[in-house]
């Protein structure tokens, strides 16, 4: 509690106990109204002044207005029967200011208690950075103060303050903090890190590259904290509501004053003012609507803390709001969806060339003793390879798979030793992978005459055998049959000695996630998710359909993606959202033209930051769904309370017109009603992961 | 031209009472408040004179909203 709040529950305390000590004194009259302006005014001062001020700076019809007309009303009337000879109700006009402080207490502190429970959540701001200086001293200084391009320690247990580049130690990180997710990430010298990880083992000294004020961490916590101020619809709803809202009730309490009285007084009945005053001041302190004010910026605010305590990161109330109204999600493939990196996903040995590949092994020829021995590595380095061979296995014969299960393995093994060396002199990334596949040391002495033609492939001497290794266009100059339309993805034959020894695909790895992500989104009532990629269409569609999306747009240009997006725009109903995901590379203008752009996998990409409304620090497409679960819990939780406050408040309002609702219930109605609306808020903080 | 600036005050009404009579303020193109973190964002307008408007913003929210405040540093 901060020292107001303190000052305010002692205030209530007094009040509450001379109150109490009120109720058994044994005094009559106008001196019980003087006794009872004790503790009204303890309890009451500051609402009173507000009240005051408010109407000399023109500002009625707030808060304080109502509660100071309501209590002020009801002391009065207690004076007016004192006049006229009744006896006086001084307790309901304390009692409603008293309740009325404790309301506000308790939203205070429940307001505060979740504003520090999500600023634990996020509790990733540095405090310190640690310098060393010429003698081998540490100093602990603030990270604002360090330059860039300073060496700094992070020692194992600390945080690291700023991004940076590894100069020296290797240790592994703790992510968890940005992302969520605890999956240790290993780093070396060289490598860059980012400010927010924890620093699991070892030593490590860092050149920083930034500012502070530039850090991963630091607008991270901008972002966050920013995000409350981009209001979400229902807020502002809300907000407008009060406008209005407030005046009405105002107007209504004086015409339920007046008009019944009045009315009387015109048939000849008795007036009975003091009836009804007292039901206009009941009409007035149910009428608060500071349940709903407070209690939907709460369930946002709560919402993205929760979020962000996944490594989910959402810029603002309204997007929250409208990723629960997204019906539409479009997909960038690459880097989304799959890994976008490329991978040896298939290696085909042709049957003459598995035979060949064993008769030299039989015969001790050349690299037999190699490739002999290869079984046992085999089974870890192909494992995807042989995976998905399983199922084209069929183009071998399944039944005798047991037996040439091996001997496959063994050529498979060697055609894409075979690969790796002829393309060994090419920084293709195409190149590349295979020679991750392959996963060994080239001797290069073993190649000679390379030769690259372009749009073709290579040829090599590797090992005195003529290896040609390319797309069906080299096989066909080469005057080799090969099949063509093998796979999605990159497809490379190789001939050796001018005959077919197999092909060895390339392509993007889907990612594990995807699609159970597609499922969840499904489920969360997502109508059609789009893929769109710039991919070839055999590559797309072999991903669509792995994946289940329901549609899918291959070879876009990134204006093209712009346009797929806008069609679709145009296609949904006015209430319904789309949500484009990328990952932030190239995707900027698809991500600002759609409802909700989300990107992916920004940990370390500041252009991914700027231009997403949502941003997922990790690249796990299952946070998405994650996300949407999130913020249709969060707006559950609004329209519950919208619903519960103003429905009860309606009830108490009739109840009270017709003299049914006392003040006592009045006030049940208005605290009551906040302090539930604020509890049911908080639940936004939850997150099931 | 944006700046943050730190702020206390107690309700959410008042907290949209203050924005209101910042957005009315000479020099001033934008103001939101957040209630929740206590922070108020203001756009100046381009030739304004961000200490002096501030000022003004603080003046113009202490009428509004009696016990609220800006740290202005």
């Amino acid at each position: 509690m901060t020292k107001k709040q303190k000052k305010v529950l002692y205030r209530i305390i007094a009040a509450a106990v001379l109150m109490a000590a009120l109720a058994f004194a044994p005094v009559e009259g106008y001196a019980k109204f003087v006794l009872y302006l004790i503790p009204y005014l303890i309890i009451g001062y500051d609402i009173l002044r507000k009240a005051a001020l408010g109407i000399l700076h023109g500002e009625v019809f707030d808060e304080n207005f109502l509660m100071a007309v309501a209590t002020v009303g009801a002391m009065l009337l207690g004076v007016y029967n004192e006049a006229n000879g009744m006896e006086g109700e001084f307790a309901e006009g304390v009692a409603v200011m008293l309740f009325y402080q404790i309301g506000e207490l308790f939203q205070a502190v429940a307001v505060g208690k979740s504003r520090r429970n999500i600023s634990a959540l996020m509790d990733i701001r540095p405090d310190y950075a640690n310098i060393e200086d010429a003698d081998g001293n540490v100093e602990q200084v603030d990270p604002d103060d360090v330059e860039p391009g300073t060496v700094i320690l992070v020692q194992p247990g600390e945080k690291i303050p700023i991004d940076g580049v590894v100069t020296e130690g290797n240790s592994t990180l703790n992510t968890s903090a940005l992302t969520g997710e605890s999956v240790p990430r290993e780093v070396g010298v060289g490598e860059e890190v980012i400010s927010g990880c924890v620093n699991i083992s070892g030593l490590l000294r860092i050149r920083t590259t930034r500012e502070f004020g530039e850090s991963t961490v630091s607008k991270i916590l901008d972002l966050v904290e920013n995000s409350s101020m981009k209001k979400a619809r229902t807020e502002n709803f809300i907000t407008r509501f009060a406008r209005y809202y407030t005046p009405a009730v105002c107007y209504s309490a004086l015409a339920l004053a007046i008009i019944p009285s009045v009315v009387n007084l015109l048939t000849g009945s008795p007036a009975g003012w003091s009836t009804w005053v007292i039901r206009a001041l009941t009409f007035l302190v149910i009428s608060c609507p500071c349940a709903l004010v407070i209690s939907i910026p709460l369930s946002f605010f709560g919402g993205i803390g929760g979020a962000s305590a996944c490594g989910i990161l959402v810029k603002g109330s309204n997007y929250l709001e409208a990723l629960a109204q997204t019906k539409y999600v479009v997909f960038d493939k690459t880097g989304t969806l799959t890994k976008g990196v490329f991978q040896v996903t298939e290696v085909y040995a042709s049957p003459e060339f598995a035979h060949t590949v064993q008769s030299i092994c039989q015969q001790e020829g050349i690299s037999s003793e190699r490739l002999c021995n290869i079984e046992e590595k085999a089974g870890t380095r192909l494992d995807k390879a042989t995976a998905s061979d399983r199922s084209t296995e069929g183009k071998t014969g399944r039944g005798q798979r047991e037996e040439t299960d091996s001997r496959e393995q063994t050529a498979r093994e060697a055609l894409l030793e075979l690969a790796a060396y002829a393309e060994s002199y090419s920084n293709h990334p195409i190149s590349r992978s295979l020679k991750e596949a392959y996963g060994q040391e080239i001797d290069k002495a073993k190649v000679s005459g390379v030769e690259e033609i372009g749009g073709h492939g290579v040829t090599a001497l590797v090992n005195q055998q003529h290896v040609a290794a390319g797309n069906f266009r080299l096989m066909d100059s080469l005057g080799i049959a090969c099949e063509k339309n093998v796979g999605a993805g990159t497809v490379i034959h190789i001939a050796v000695d001018g005959n077919y020894a197999g092909y060895i695909l390339i392509s993007d790895v889907v990612k594990e996630q995807s699609a159970e992500a597609i499922a969840a989104l499904k489920a969360a009532g997502v109508k059609k998710t789009v893929m769109l990629t710039g991919d070839s269409r055999k590559a797309a569609e072999h991903v669509a359909e792995q994946l289940h999306v329901d549609a899918f747009r291959s070879e876009l240009l990134p204006v093209d993606k712009v346009n797929a997006v806008e069609e679709l725009l145009a296609q949904k109903g006015s209430r319904e959202k789309l949500a484009f995901v990328g990952d932030g590379i190239n995707d900027a203008p698809v991500l600002s033209r759609a409802d909700i752009g989300v990107a992916m996998g920004a940990l370390g990409s500041d252009a991914a930051i700027e231009a997403a409304d949502i941003v997922l620090m990790d690249d796990n497409p299952m946070k998405l769904a994650l996300a949407m679960r999130i913020s249709r819990k969060c707006l559950r939780i609004v329209y519950e309370n919208i619903v519960f406050a103003l429905t009860v408040k309606a009830i108490c309002l009739v109840l009270g017109a017709f003299g049914i609702a006392n003040m006592w219930i009045a006030i049940f109605a208005d605290v009551g009603v906040m302090v539930l609306a604020v509890l049911n808020a908080v639940r936004c903080l939850k997150v099931r992961a | 031209m944006k700046k943050t600036y730190k702020i206390e005050v107690d309700c959410a009404n008042c907290a949209l009472k203050m924005e209101e009579a910042a957005k009315k303020v000479e020099g001033v193109q934008e103001a939101t408040v957040s209630f929740m973190t206590q922070k108020m964002k203001v756009e100046f307008a381009d030739s304004a004179d961000e200490k002096a408007v501030m000022q003004n913003v603080r003046k113009a929210c202490k009428k509004v909203e009696d016990d609220c405040e800006i740290f202005l540093d």
